[in-house]
């Protein structure tokens, strides 16, 4: 016997080993998915876990529940998910629009050599970090608002309830812009990519016909992408419910459900941000029910959001 | 002849006119809008930077707050502490991100792996809030804050973002290259990890550095997991430290204008970091996407 191996017995050393390497890097790839699930399934039920004292105190009636009494141990979210919905809302209402636009000039109008700048520039917006933000949003947002912004609205639009009330540095509409800033460049970058996706033939098509841009656009673009775009803006909104930080700095911590957007108020997440520290017993179950609460509605938001992508790309694939 | 000239004149009716009016209104508003965005961020930015010039100072970067009663100070263990959150996260997430990334694209079926691009993307859609309080439930509650439980939340954060990111550039692997490997009798692991992997390390890459540039400017998921810390510079990942967005927050949320400037400071320090990450990892997709196609 030699001390060099038979090729033989290389061979089979070989094709053993190749053998466990196969099955190996099987296995911990498909453990790594498989925990990569199992995390999602413990963040909800951990969320849902410390919150049992308030879910069992309280019941569905927290949801319809006003008001934070920390000495008498009463809590409600009614006012967290009011300021919530007006808050996401109304900077979803505004950002739609520029948002749209935004993706339009981006794939239509701007000249060939700026598009890729100025689509850069859009999302280096998305990366500026919303502690940031917020602090612009405090410091020079805030003041801007409260002392140019709110009283020329209430002055020349004040018979609306939404602009009703005296201005304030910091508020729900400071909240909004911020949140317009942050849904705008994530719906704009996913519309842009929509519209540059949209068949030439069928752009080429319309204006050969004598339509002008515009109407190129409301006649083909805006249809053809429609649920794509609905689904862009969703997820804009899922990303403005959840935002705690930038929030919960310019809001101002208020109560109460009001019509007037010059108002403090609070979210279901910025008030889980301001409170954490020092919150024990049922005061922390109770901030940690409202942080489920955005747990489920933002579930629903970006499982809606994701569903619409998904019935998208199959009518394109189906399509062509 | 008066009446033809009528027919065929060639100054627009006012229809075609109205049309026209109505499309050059609706560019002007697009343009309008996409230069307002742009306009945002300059503003962000400058304001920023010339709050921060003046607190820029060598003190800044080396030492630690200022007692009470005290001035200058700087925050140094808020930056040291981003390091360490930071590392540690990456460490945690970039193995499990790309691991998932290489089941989906080369061993899932196709449904399973739909399922966990699902979940992945649920992952990535939960506010960073949530995941903040799961790791404070889980791991901080009734055993106290650490540097190591932050970066397990930051890590949460970046595991999606690396994992869709690079199963994107595996998709894009040209399946010949597998097939190659495949056919002179490789095996299965070894054309992943000798050729695959290998193949799409510059996309793995530029998401990788994404995803810690998202990292480092979270704030919720720390609050709740390191933030309240001692005045000091540490490494140790056992202890809790502070970290630049923790920090920014607190100071932010002070009367006192120094206070600001020091914020103003660390917020200038984070958008430095952050913006020249994205721009950097950028370039480096785009000539990774070149030298693929090429």
């Amino acid at each position: 016997m030699s001390a060099v191996p038979s090729a033989q017995l290389l061979r089979v050393r070989r094709r053993l080993g190749d053998r466990f390497g196969d099955i190996f890097l099987y296995g911990l790839t498909a453990a790594a998915a498989a925990a990569a699930g199992a995390l999602l399934v413990a963040i909800a039920w951990k969320v849902f876990d410390v919150a049992r004292p308030a879910i069992s105190k309280f019941g569905f009636g927290f949801l319809t529940h006003q008001g934070w009494d920390v000495a008498r141990n009463q809590f409600g979210a009614l006012d967290f998910i009011w300021g919530t919905a007006i808050t996401s809302l109304v900077a979803l209402a505004i950002a739609a629009p520029v948002s749209i636009a935004i993706g339009l000039y981006l794939s239509e109008l701007a000249p060939r050599g700026a598009r890729t700048v100025i689509a850069s520039l859009v999302e280096l917006l998305a990366a500026i970090p919303s502690v940031v933000l917020g602090l612009w949003g405090i410091l020079v947002l805030g003041p801007f608002v409260g002392q140019d912004l709110e009283p020329w609205l209430h002055r020349h639009l004040g018979f609306i309830p939404l602009f009703s009330g005296s201005p304030e540095n910091s508020g729900i509409l400071v909240a909004i812009l911020v949140l317009t800033i942050m849904i705008i460049p994530i719906s704009s970058s996913i519309c842009r990519e929509l519209f540059l996706g949209v068949p030439d033939e069928l752009e080429h098509g319309a204006l050969a016909l004598g339509a002008t841009r515009w109407e190129m656009v409301r006649g083909v673009i805006l249809p053809y992408t429609r649920s794509g775009v609905s689904a862009a803006l969703i997820l804009g909104f899922g990303r403005a419910i959840g935002e705690a930080i930038a929030v919960t700095q310019v809001i101002g911590a208020g109560h109460g459900i009001h019509w007037s957007l010059f108002v403090t108020g609070d979210t279901l997440a910025s008030r889980v941000a301001e409170q954490y520290q020092g919150a024990a017993g049922l005061q922390l179950a109770s901030l940690v029910y409202l942080a489920a609460i955005l747990l489920v509605f933002s579930l629903i938001v970006n499982l809606v959001a994701l569903a619409i992508t998904r019935r998208f790309s199959y009518q394109r694939a189906g399509a062509t | 002849m008066a009446a033809d000239a009528g027919r065929y004149s060639l100054t627009l009716s006012p229809r075609t006119r109205r049309r026209k009016l109505v499309n050059l209104f609706m560019q002007a508003l697009a343009t309008l809008a996409a230069l307002s965005a742009v306009a945002v961020l300059v503003l962000v930015i400058v304001s920023v930077a010339q709050r921060a010039f003046g607190a820029l100072t060598w003190d800044f970067f080396t030492k630690t707050a200022a007692t009470f009663g005290e001035s200058g100070g700087g925050v140094a263990n808020a930056l040291v502490g981003t390091i360490v959150l930071v590392v540690v996260a990456a460490v945690m997430a970039i193995p499990v991100g790309i691991l998932v990334a290489v089941y989906i694209s080369e061993f899932a079926p196709p449904r399973i792996a739909t399922a966990t691009k699902l979940v992945l993307d649920v992952l990535n859609g939960l506010p960073s809030i949530i995941i903040g309080i799961f790791v404070f439930g889980l791991l901080v509650l009734g055993s106290g804050q650490a540097a190591w439980k932050g970066s397990f939340a930051l890590a949460i954060i970046m595991l999606p973002l690396i994992a869709r990111a690079t199963q994107e550039v595996l998709a894009l692997v040209p399946s010949t290259l597998r097939e190659g490997a495949l056919g002179l009798g490789a095996s299965r692991w070894r054309t992943v990890v000798g050729v695959v992997l290998p193949t799409s390390i510059g996309g793995i890459l530029t998401g990788t550095v994404l995803a810690v540039a998202r990292a480092a400017g979270e704030t919720a998921p720390l609050l709740f997991t390191t933030s309240i810390a001692a005045n000091v510079v540490t490494w140790d990942p056992r202890q809790p430290v502070l970290s630049i967005p923790v920090d920014i927050f607190a100071l932010s949320e002070s009367p006192d204008p120094a206070d600001h400037a020091r914020a103003w400071a660390l917020g200038f320090v984070l958008i430095a970091f952050v913006l020249v990450i994205s721009l950097g990892a950028r370039l480096l997709l785009v000539r990774h996407q070149k030298k693929l196609e090429g």
